[in-house]
């Protein structure tokens, strides 16, 4: 029964269009049409980022001198604890289904998503779900101070009283993101056009299929350990209580199970954002299709392996610390696969530097850094020293930041002559590329020297040697912040108006999205287009 | 589920493509729940494995929670282990706890004595519960307990104290590279579930 009133999509479907009656903010809250609820999926994602950036400035103008100066060490571990779930949860991973729901169906020759009644309902209840983790921050007590990876018992025994509301709030946007990735894979395994086989699909619809799969496996495994870390806190359950015989180290292998599987959540789709960006700026196809299809895979089947590296230092046995240092650095291969073939793309291509390109070769470059920070990391011997210092944030922050964020910047300077129907400002997107750029690596590369120094992460207060360095990521890292609101200012200007946008932008762009007019009209596809 | 009005009107293939497309959506959509729930359950399921995992690997230092009869075949005199004792109390148990001895030195084989003490230090009836734990993690199999006081909680009045016995030995098989084994043991107050349970 409840499959039957997701898929009561077709009345809308026909001839009869009557959504487009409706006006305001009905238009918004009723809405089944999947690009409707890409731009809702996308307008939330850059509010939750600007967020949890804003989280960020105070955070880093707490660092910008060692002592405490503005914010108490408890309010300092809330701030921290909530930009990391907020970027992760709010930021990245809505924006990338913004971009499932925008141009899947475009991509693949369908009318819409399969389940769009699901749609609408995955949707709205994201901002229901970062209310409650919000509200918090009012609560007695405040937010959720025990880091973005909740270990037990600072969320159990020791929280502050939080651990009720981010449990509420993380079930909500777990179900948001199972019911997300049920739609795409219902909608790439039933909706393509005919002709257009597997090995057919863009490679952004790959990545988006596996990456799909890979959150209705591990999602469900957030939903249980968050559930026990309930029942422990509030029902006298101990899962993770070692006086009632229960194992905190449990819930870091619980939670990695998740965790580890999740930050690939959050990079595959960018892979195939700029497999899609590269070709079209290099005028050549992509190098390497299946195999690119392939490390994508095998990419996505490693990273259930590999979840201890997270917990070098917890007292593994030889051999566990020894197997898991060895299946990290397998990934390594693969991805190492897709750097080739971006590479091997460029090679001899004729290149032109709009801004998505700008933004792909960054990523490109810069991602590739984050890769091999992270391979540092994945020894064994040497995590010990590395573990819980700015060396991991730096890690981190190069392979999301640098690595999912600038793929969606990218993806949203290519696509948005396709949405808005005008060209944005390229000057200013230069500008916000450069202005990025610059900033993000002053903000995050001299963590890795702090890291190696011995800076501890978490940390409101921190000994005077380290005074210099954190003083220029603070300087970086305002900078980077007010880079974004160039972003906000093409976005909305593009939206308001601009030079008229042809059907086909990028001279070098393929894929059906470029088939039908600039901007996409309310309806596409409902006659499926004939692949060959 | 009710079909809008303007489905009976459209013509009779029409409909039955839109059918198929649904029930084809369904089964999709059935396989990948099933997947959602197997995977909800699995993580439940991590819990036993997990221990049974321990229980093999000695992985998170737990040792026997039910006292074992000696079984070892003589004394290996050619290796001597020492075995350190260090002790912690939980936030909010106001008790003293403390080994007697920090550190004794034993043969392979051998059965040892010794004792704990354990005062509580407040004006309110507690009831305590320790729990052990062994470092490195792979010789936690071969700490064999016969008899242990955290085989059992310990109640202990207002302003009592008690002096409470371990007694084990190491097994002979304990790997050649370990010569140091840490006995950790943490105090926690399990008054609260213990008036709730009885
Ligand atoms: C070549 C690929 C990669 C390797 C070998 C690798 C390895 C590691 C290792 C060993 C750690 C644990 C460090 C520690 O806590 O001591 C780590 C942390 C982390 N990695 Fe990676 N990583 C890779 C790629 C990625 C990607 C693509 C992402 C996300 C897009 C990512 C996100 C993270 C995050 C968020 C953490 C920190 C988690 C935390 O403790 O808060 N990594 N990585
Ligand atoms: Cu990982």
């Amino acid at each position: 029964m409840t499959t039957d009133v997701l898929n009561d999509q077709d009345s809308h479907e026909s001839e009869h269009h009557d959504d487009h009656k409706m006006t305001g903010i009905k238009r918004w809250l009723y809405t089944t049409n999947h690009k409707d609820i890409g731009t809702l999926y996308l307008w939330f994602s850059f509010i939750m980022f600007l967020i949890g950036g804003a989280l960020a400035m105070v955070i880093r103008a707490e660092l910008f001198q060692p002592g405490l100066q503005i914010v108490e060490p408890d309010f300092f571990n809330q701030l921290t604890t909530m930009h990391g779930l907020i970027m992760v949860f709010g930021a990245i991973m809505p924006a990338f289904v913004g971009f499932a729901n925008w141009m899947i169906p475009m991509m693949i020759g369908a009318p819409d998503m399969a389940l769009p009644r699901m749609n609408n309902w995955s949707f709205w209840i994201l901002p229901f779900a970062f209310a409650i983790l919000l509200s918090s921050f009012f609560l007695e007590g405040g937010a959720p101070n025990f880091g973005w990876t909740f270990y037990a018992p600072l969320s159990t025994t020791y929280s502050n009283g939080s651990t009720a509301f981010f449990v509420f709030a993380i079930h909500i946007m777990g179900a948001s993101s199972i019911m997300g990735a049920i739609n795409i894979v219902v909608t790439i395994m039933n909706m393509r056009a005919p002709g257009m086989t597997y090995m057919k699909m863009p490679l952004f619809v790959w990545t988006f299929f596996i990456t799909a799969y890979l959150l209705i496996a591990v999602m469900p495994i957030l939903a249980g350990v968050v559930t026990m870390l309930l029942t422990d806190t509030y029902f006298g359950t101990s899962f993770f209580d070692a006086a009632g015989g229960g194992d905190p180290v449990l819930f870091q292998h619980i939670f990695w199970f998740f965790g580890h599987p999740e930050v690939y959540i959050m990079i595959l789709p960018a892979f195939g954002i700029v497999s899609t960006i590269i070709p079209a700026f290099s005028r050549k196809p992509l190098f390497g299709y299946s195999s690119m299809v392939y490390a994508t895979s095998s990419i996505a089947l490693l990273s259930f392996i590999v979840w201890a590296h997270h917990m070098f230092t917890t007292g593994m046995p030889l051999f566990g610390e020894l197997f898991f240092m060895y299946c990290t650095m397998l990934i390594a291969v693969p991805t190492g696969v897709k750097v080739f073939n971006w590479v091997a793309t460029m090679w001899r291509g004729s290149l032109t530097f709009e801004t998505p390109m700008m933004f792909s070769i960054a990523f490109v470059i810069l991602f590739t850094i984050g890769g091999f920070s992270g391979l540092m990391l994945a020894l064994t011997p040497v995590d010990f020293q590395y573990h819980d210092t700015y060396f991991v944030v730096a890690h981190f922050h190069y392979v999301l930041v640098t690595g999912s964020l600038f793929s969606i910047f990218a993806g949203a300077y290519y696509w948005l002559p396709k949405w808005t129907g005008h060209m944005y400002n390229e000057t200013l997107g230069k500008w916000h590329f450069w202005c990025s750029l610059i900033s993000v690596n002053l903000l995050f590369f001299p963590m890795h020297f702090l890291g190696l120094a011995g800076m501890p992460r978490r940390i409101p207060d921190y000994a005077l040697q380290f005074a210099d360095f954190n003083k220029w990521v603070s300087i970086g890292g305002f900078a980077f912040g007010l880079s974004q609101l160039i972003f906000l200012v093409v976005v909305i200007k593009c939206i308001r108006g601009g030079e008229k946008a042809p059907a086909k932008p990028w001279d070098g762009a393929e894929g059906l999205e470029w088939t039908v007019a600039s901007p996409a009209p309310y309806h596409t596809f409902s006659t499926p287009p004939k692949i060959d | 589920m009710s079909n809008s009005p303007e489905h009976d009107s459209e013509p009779e293939d029409q409909q039955t493509a839109v059918d198929s497309s649904r029930t084809k959506n369904n089964r999709v959509v059935k396989k990948l729940l099933l997947i959602v729930f197997g995977m909800f359950g699995f993580g439940f399921a991590l819990v036993p494995l997990y221990d049974v995992f321990c229980d093999i690997t000695g992985l998170n230092g737990k040792t026997n929670g039910v006292s074992v009869a000696y079984a070892a075949d003589g004394i290996d005199t050619s290796r001597t282990i020492t075995v350190q004792f260090i002790t912690r109390t939980a936030k909010g148990i106001p008790w003293q706890f403390e080994p007697v001895v920090n550190e004794v030195k034993v043969h392979p084989g051998e059965v040892k004595f010794v004792k704990f003490y354990a005062k509580n230090e407040s004006s309110r009836d507690i009831v305590g519960q320790a729990v052990p734990s062994v470092s490195p993690g792979i010789a936690a199999g071969y700490f064999q307990k016969i008899e242990c006081f955290c085989f059992t909680q310990q109640p202990l009045k207002a302003n009592e104290d008690v002096e409470m016995g371990l007694q084990f030995y190491i097994d002979l098989e304990l790997p050649p590279e370990v010569t140091t084994l840490t006995l950790s043991y943490t105090l926690y107050d399990i008054t609260d579930s213990v008036d709730s349970s009885s």
